[in-house]
């Protein structure tokens, strides 16, 4: 088996005739932290939701661990267990609490034993530093404090990969870092992750490789400091310079 | 006689009693055929197709076009002399309330699962969980809460619109009123302001504390 925890061949994604990608490659080996960067509406959320199933894809396949996944009710169980997702909305339930919502689906997708989970529940909100908000309902939390919730409900499975999309999009500037640190941690540690962001400097120090995407397409692929300080495309330069505030 | 006098003359209290009990026993089993029939109408109305939806909107528009008594009028006396069904006004009340309940039932179910925001769907999806498992323990928790209220102050309507079965004869509360009121007309003039006084109370009695339970629960919620 090749060390790809994912790899995307010739995906074809269209919402009806608005075709997102005609075909589009990707691969993300082990422990690899892969950050895609690019203009809204080029796809980036698409991908993602693609790849754990909530978007119907037209063409091309998807492996996971080299086995290309399948699509119906059953499969669809298994791989979202194995391929974890953080939206940018806070998507936590309002009606459970923080220890409810982490347990849901280790207790009743994965069966798993509630003391067991209960008590890695409880070291990852350690680890995170919300072991005093176990039983708080979401309601009390900060954004910042679901977000990093929320990536401890993701985790809790197992996941082969992470994928996160723009999961500090909708945070106050001040509740960013705490989340992004957590994310640091866990890409230092060796977790496949897949993220969306718009954070440049934070893409720069995470990420084994950056991609960016346009029209559809991979444009530009390569080690972020590379990327970053000497993009190769004009339209990735365009891009960059964006997101640095220069007098004209 | 005075008029008050009449309301505990004889058997008077416990004919309005019982009543009260025909408005109650009609509006409890309306309200229950219609909490059934209305959630499933109005799950229907959250699905996909757009032909089940559209068909469900017209039969909430007809409903609610027309008057309940014109329904009790329809069906008590059209349906039942066009088949020759022998329907008793009681059972002809439950099928015009039930009719209504789903309708308005099903609505308010619709609303509470479309207040449910998409990506509560999307997250629950993404974390493994089962159709069902998903409705049960996500979204089901949060429609039910908005629901809830809603549900109860459509109960009280209910129960107050019961008072038109007595024009298709059935001797709920109000008919029984009439009548101790009639009974006694030369004795005590004055006694329809306190038996139907004595009615509003009783009504009172019976839709006071849904008000209440209605109040607390949407209190709760904020
Ligand atoms: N459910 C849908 N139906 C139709 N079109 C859609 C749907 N979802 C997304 N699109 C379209 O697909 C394109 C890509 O959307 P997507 O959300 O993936 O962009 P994005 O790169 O994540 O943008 P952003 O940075 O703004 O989040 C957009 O043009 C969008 O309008
Ligand atoms: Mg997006």
């Amino acid at each position: 088996m090749s060390g790809n925890i994912i790899e995307i061949r010739h995906l074809r994604k269209a919402f009806g005739d608005h075709v997102i990608f005609s075909d589009l490659s990707l691969t993300v080996k082990k422990g690899e932290t892969v950050v895609i960067i690019g203009p809204s509406g080029c796809g980036k959320s698409t991908l993602l939701r693609c790849l754990n199933g909530l978007e119907p894809i037209q063409g091309g396949t998807i492996y996971l661990n080299g086995k290309p996944l399948e699509y119906g009710r059953k499969s669809l169980v298994k791989i979202r267990q194995k391929i974890g997702m953080v939206f940018q909305n806070y998507d936590l339930f309002p009606n459970m609490t923080v220890l409810q919502n982490i347990l849901l689906s280790p207790v009743k997708v994965q069966k798993r034993n509630r003391r067991e989970a209960k008590e890695e529940a409880e070291q990852l909100l350690e680890k995170v530093g919300l072991r005093e908000k176990a039983d708080a309902y979401p309601d009390a939390l900060s954004g910042g404090q679901k977000q990093r919730t929320a990536i401890v409900r993701s985790l809790i499975m197992h996941p082969d990969i992470l994928l996160l999309d723009e999961i500090t999009a909708a945070l106050d500037p001040e509740m960013v870092h705490e989340v992004l640190d957590v994310v640091m941690e866990l890409s230092r540690n060796g977790t496949a992750m897949l993220i969306v962001t718009h954070e440049m400097a934070f893409a720069e120090a995470a990420a084994d490789r950056v991609i960016f995407l346009d029209g559809g397409r991979i444009l530009e692929e390569g080690e972020p400091q590379a990327f970053f300080h000497s993009p190769q495309t004009e339209r990735a330069r365009r891009f960059l310079s964006a997101f640095t505030y220069s007098e004209s | 006689m005075e008029g008050y006098e009449v309301i505990f003359a004889g058997s008077n209290f416990i004919r309005l009693l019982s009543g009260l009990w025909v408005t109650v026993r009609i509006s409890l089993i309306s309200i229950g055929f219609s909490l059934i029939f209305g959630f499933i109408v109005g799950i229907a109305m959250t699905g996909r197709s757009p032909l089940i939806k559209a068909l469900c909107r017209v039969y909430l528009e007809i409903v609610r076009m027309i008057p309940q008594l014109v329904w009790l009028f329809i069906m008590y006396f059209g349906v039942t002399r066009m088949t020759g069904l022998n329907l008793s006004g009681e059972a002809a009340s439950v099928i015009v309330f039930t009719i209504w309940g789903a309708a308005e039932t099903a609505d308010l179910v619709r609303s509470a699962f479309q207040s449910v925001p998409v990506h509560q769907f999307e997250s629950g999806r993404a974390l493994g969980l089962s159709q069902f498992q998903l409705y049960f323990f996500v979204i089901l928790p949060q429609a039910v809460k908005n629901l809830f209220p809603n549900i109860i102050n459509l109960a009280t309507r209910m129960i107050k619109t019961t008072a038109l079965i007595s024009l298709i004869g059935v001797t709920e509360v109000l008919k029984v009123g009439k009548q101790v009121i009639d009974a006694n007309r030369y004795d005590a003039p004055d006694a329809a302001l306190w038996v139907y006084g004595a009615i509003f109370l009783m009504y009172f009695a019976v839709c006071f504390p849904l008000s209440l339970l209605s109040r607390r629960l949407t209190e709760r919620k904020e």
